[in-house]
């Protein structure tokens, strides 16, 4: 299995009202064909900064990649001139967002929004052919009457629908990788089984690869391969998934997968929270990011940055305690 | 059907502001000290007596009231006291049409400068572009139009002799008055232009738009202007305003024969009726212009007829 | 590596349970910002120093404005006359500085006056709403579609010229910006969680509208009142220039420049130093009042 996608010890920061917010702090992460790739993490882990990277979306004048190289087919995708990342953006990888209300140009119908990408990129094929292709689009991401909902406007359809018409739109141009940032967030519990549903059919009749973002580990759990867990701009875990759920290495991990609630422990039980919260990301800090709120951190960890260690052919931590010098390491 | 509702009420509001005008003048008009007649030599008091009854001036409040709707409404706007023979009407009728061509030239200029620059400025945010586009509108707007146009004159006219100096006799001497007239409109635009362009630019379906691979060219023409121009078309009010006012102190620097000059003579020469009647003139052109458009808006846009989906943005 | 530093941490911290960050109200980060933008503080730098130019420019003058030297009319700047004499040979220095009196004090009486019946007609239209709101509203708006300045100019021309006709005739329809703007942020305001708060704990509606709805809508407020203050110079200026303005031996910058206008051409300091302190005024009140604005949006806020 090759790797479709490789992020190498990518740094990014934002300069936002004259401070410097480290938003990535060094991740790495690949990507291989077919799999379904999911990276979870809190609201401020930096992940949607993660992915708007490997698309090249972020804000030119407030941020940089201060180090880092990210490889898609062989390529430095970071190094590529904005007139060649932009034959890359739509038609090799391609991203959806989380809010399909406001990802939506109102004054748009979503005929003309979903054909747009793929007349960009295939400026041969005529208009009518076009609009043929984005109706059966539109009937594949499960859209009633796509014939007239191709020349609605995006209010007058519901959560659900807007974000399966996002879809379409993000796969018009078959492209290998889908980006999804949180895609079912702002939507109700039953249309996210839906969407999900229909990401997985995308995935494995295209054969497009998937990254899922998402804060959700229940939808990780159900949908992804793999798994990245963030926090504070670093990887600090990543396996797949049934050996994550079963035998996290991680404090963190361990934590996130203590705190949901289970159906068969008793009421009385009580929620056990991770304490304290995460880390200002202005200020640069030695150390594991997760120290502060970690009840088993060793002497070493104020100090130094876990690297990342491989505890298993598929599984990394970036965690002291699994240092093969640490004596109590269990192996 | 509800279009027609709308537009009918506007109209409706237009002849109401129309009146107040009307009203607000025929007070100004009365409580003017003394008499229209006061400048010329002690005049024996039945002949002033019959130059009252004459003029209708002898008559109760609500009678010259009453009469004086209906002249503006069969446009009958009185004669000039100080001008002798000449009625408002024909001052009008010969200056107006000049004033007219002078300021749809600025209009022109004004909007066409203003929204390049302002797209510019936006498109280029933090560039250099950006901080030259708000350099150019900050001057824009504090310096004066009279300076503007003296200085243009000054220099391009006078001392590079680039332009003539005066008078309205072919189109290169329509450019420099167009150009000081345009001056201030062109920065405002410029700046509504570029507050609304970023504004639209932040919002999240430009994201998508940039993640389908269009170059930030076609984001703009495609997805921004359409958006970010409704701001600016509510902006036409006080551009057309501003556009008649500087009229007056440009004609009067570039001794143009149209109707600001003459309206700016009328105030020096206290021709009450002249300066009021005019300005009930201008005062009915300009919200003539401002319905025209907000019909023209409403027609246009689409989000009228999506009021439901639109994104609520700071409406005022 | 050193196997102790695989020891577990026992001396360390206790969490913090909730991390205050030092939190900052409304107006601090307001304000902070204010004073990160250098280009508004250049602006307000200048303007403190023209305000006192005015105040105490004319002590550092031997002369008087109305004092006339006739066989010195039209001199260019010198060193017995800083910035030259005017036709009538009044020293230019002393007229200026009396001149950014009467034109700051028209200009900031204006915009003050504006912002009190602006305040007041916007507060009550946006806070009672129904009824009223329609009323005041449909009002203004008939008023706001009649040229400004052509009313300031028919005031003028019925009520004479004079420095405070100058004032009502600007107050008479300025208050109106300030007014539609106010309203529009109470509206906005009214519909915040925290007023339903403040109306379930008991609050009058005109403590609401006091001590809630006025202050958080004051950033607005202050950038409107400072951007109406240089609209209130050009319109003196431009009064002047039409013969309104105010009349000699008073001066302000504008009929200074009304007059330099004619003179340019042999004295072209009668026009470019009254021309500099109006255009430098205005840009500055500009500068300034977009960064007050630019300081107190909520939608910049991190």
């Amino acid at each position: 299995m090759s790797n479709l996608l490789e992020v190498e010890d990518l740094h990014i920061c934002f300069s936002v009202l004259g401070q410097e917010v480290h938003a990535l702090r060094g991740i790495n992460f690949t990507l291989r064909k077919g799999e379904i790739l999911g990276i979870a993490g809190e609201s401020g882990c930096g992940k949607s900064v993660a992915a708007k990277a490997i698309m090249r979306l972020l804000p030119a004048h407030s941020s940089s990649v201060s180090q880092g190289k990210i490889f898609y087919n062989g390529q430095n995708l970071l190094k590529l001139s904005e007139a060649e990342m932009r034959s890359v953006r739509g038609k090799e990888i391609a991203m959806i967002f989380q809010d399909p209300m406001t990802s939506l140009n109102p004054t748009k119908t979503i005929g003309a929004q979903v054909m747009e990408g793929y007349c960009l990129h295939r400026p041969e094929i005529k208009k009518q052919e076009a609009k043929h292709y984005a109706i059966e689009l539109l009937r594949q991401v499960g859209i009633p009457q796509p014939e007239e909902r191709f020349l609605a406007y995006p209010h007058l359809f519901s959560g659900g629908m807007r974000q399966r018409a996002m879809i379409a739109l993000a796969i018009a141009s078959e492209p290998k990788i889908l980006l999804a940032d949180e895609p079912t967030t702002a939507l109700d519990v039953t249309i996210q089984a839906q969407i999900l549903d229909l990401l997985r059919k995308i995935a494995q009749e295209n054969g497009t690869s998937i990254i899922l973002i998402t804060h959700d580990l229940s939808v990780i759990a159900n949908m992804c391969d793999r798994v990245a867990i963030m926090y504070a701009g670093k990887i600090v875990e990543e396996a797949p998934v049934d050996v994550l759920f079963k035998t996290p290495r991680h404090p963190y991990t361990q934590g996130l997968l203590h705190s949901i609630p289970r159906l068969d422990t008793p009421r009385d039980h009580p929620l056990v929270p991770i304490e304290g919260r995460p880390p200002n990301l202005t200020k640069t800090f030695s150390g594991c990011a997760f120290c502060p709120r970690c009840s088993s951190a060793l002497r070493i960890c104020t100090a130094n940055d876990p690297p990342y260690i491989s505890c298993d052919t598929e599984h990394h931590v970036a965690c002291w305690r699994e240092h093969p010098q640490n004596p109590h390491n269990q192996g | 059907m509800q279009l027609f509702a709308t537009l009918l009420r506007k109209f409706f509001l237009l002849v109401v502001s129309l009146l107040c005008v009307a009203t607000l003048t025929f007070i100004l008009m009365h409580t003017i000290p003394g008499d229209p007649f006061m400048q010329e030599q002690a005049i024996p008091a039945e002949i002033l007596k019959s130059m009252y009854h004459h003029y209708g001036l002898d008559d109760p409040l609500t009678v010259q009231y009453g009469r004086y709707l209906k002249n503006l409404v069969t446009w009958n706007l009185g004669p000039s006291f100080n001008y002798e023979g000449r009625t408002v009407n024909e001052i009008i009728a010969d200056g107006f049409p000049v004033s007219l061509a002078l300021g749809c030239e600025s209009l022109f200029l004004a909007i066409g400068s203003g929204l390049l620059l302002g797209s510019l400025s936006a498109a280029f945010r933090s560039g250099w572009q950006d901080h030259m586009a708000i350099f150019v509108s900050a001057m824009g707007i504090s310096l004066p139009n009279f300076l503007i146009a003296t200085l243009l004159q000054f220099f391009l006219a006078m001392k590079m002799n680039l332009l003539p100096i005066a008078r309205w006799e072919s189109f290169a001497h329509t450019l420099l008055p167009a150009l000081s007239i345009a001056a201030l409109p062109t920065a405002f635009i410029a700046r509504l232009t570029r507050s609304s362009m970023i504004e639209v630019l932040q919002q999240d379906f430009i994201l998508t738009a940039r993640a389908k691979g269009l170059r930030m060219r076609q984001v703009i023409l495609r997805h921004v202007l359409r958006n970010a121009l409704l701001p600016v078309i509510t902006y036409v009010g006080p551009l057309t305003a501003s556009v008649i006012t500087g009229s007056f102190v440009v004609e009067k620097i570039f001794a143009i024969p149209g109707l600001g000059h003459w309206f700016v003579s009328s105030v020096a020469g206290r021709d009450y009726t002249v300066i009021l009647n005019i300005t009930v003139f201008y005062s009915f052109f300009l919200m003539a212009c401002v319905f025209l458009v907000d019909v023209l808006y409403c027609i246009v846009d689409p989000r009228i007829r999506l009021r439901e989906g639109r994104i609520t943005k700071n409406q005022n | 590596m050193d196997p102790d530093h695989f020891l577990p941490l026992c001396s360390r911290q206790p969490i913090v349970q909730d991390q205050v960050v030092a939190g900052s109200s409304y107006w601090k980060e307001s304000l902070r910002r204010l004073r990160a933008n250098r280009i508004a503080l250049l602006g307000i730098g200048i303007l403190i120093f023209l305000g006192l130019f005015a105040l105490f420019g004319p002590m550092l003058s031997p002369y008087e404005h109305y004092e006339m030297h006739l066989p010195m009319k039209n001199s260019p700047p010198s060193s017995k006359f800083i910035f030259g004499t005017d036709e009538l040979g009044r020293d230019m220095y002393t007229r200026t500085c009396h001149g950014a009196r009467i034109s700051l004090f028209v200009g900031i009486t204006a915009a003050f006056l504006d912002l009190v019946i602006g305040v007041a007609v916007g507060a009550i239209a946006g806070c009672v709403g129904g009824k009223w709101d329609e009323a005041i509203m449909r009002t203004v708006d008939i008023l706001y579609s009649i040229p400004h300045l052509l009313i300031v100019i028919m005031l003028m021309v019925v009520m004479g010229p004079g420095i405070f006709t100058i004032i009502i005739a600007l107050t008479f329809t300025g208050w109106i910006g300030m007014a539609r703007i106010v309203r529009g942020q109470i509206l906005q305001l009214k519909q915040l969680d925290f007023v339903r708060a403040a109306e379930a704990l008991g609050a009058s509606r005109g403590r609401i509208l006091l001590r809630h709805l006025i202050p958080n809508a004051m950033g607005p407020i202050l950038a409107t009142m400072t951007l109406t203050i240089p609209t209130a110079i050009f319109a003196e200026a431009f009064l002047s220039f039409l013969g309104l303005g105010v009349q000699a031996p008073a001066t302000s910058w504008g009929s200074m420049a009304s007059t330099g206008v004619y003179a340019l051409r042999f004295y072209p300091w009668r026009l470019f130093i009254p021309a500099t302190f109006i255009s430098l005024t205005m840009l500055c009140f500009n500068l300034v009042g977009d960064g007050i604005r630019d300081a107190f949006d909520p939608r910049l806020r991190t």
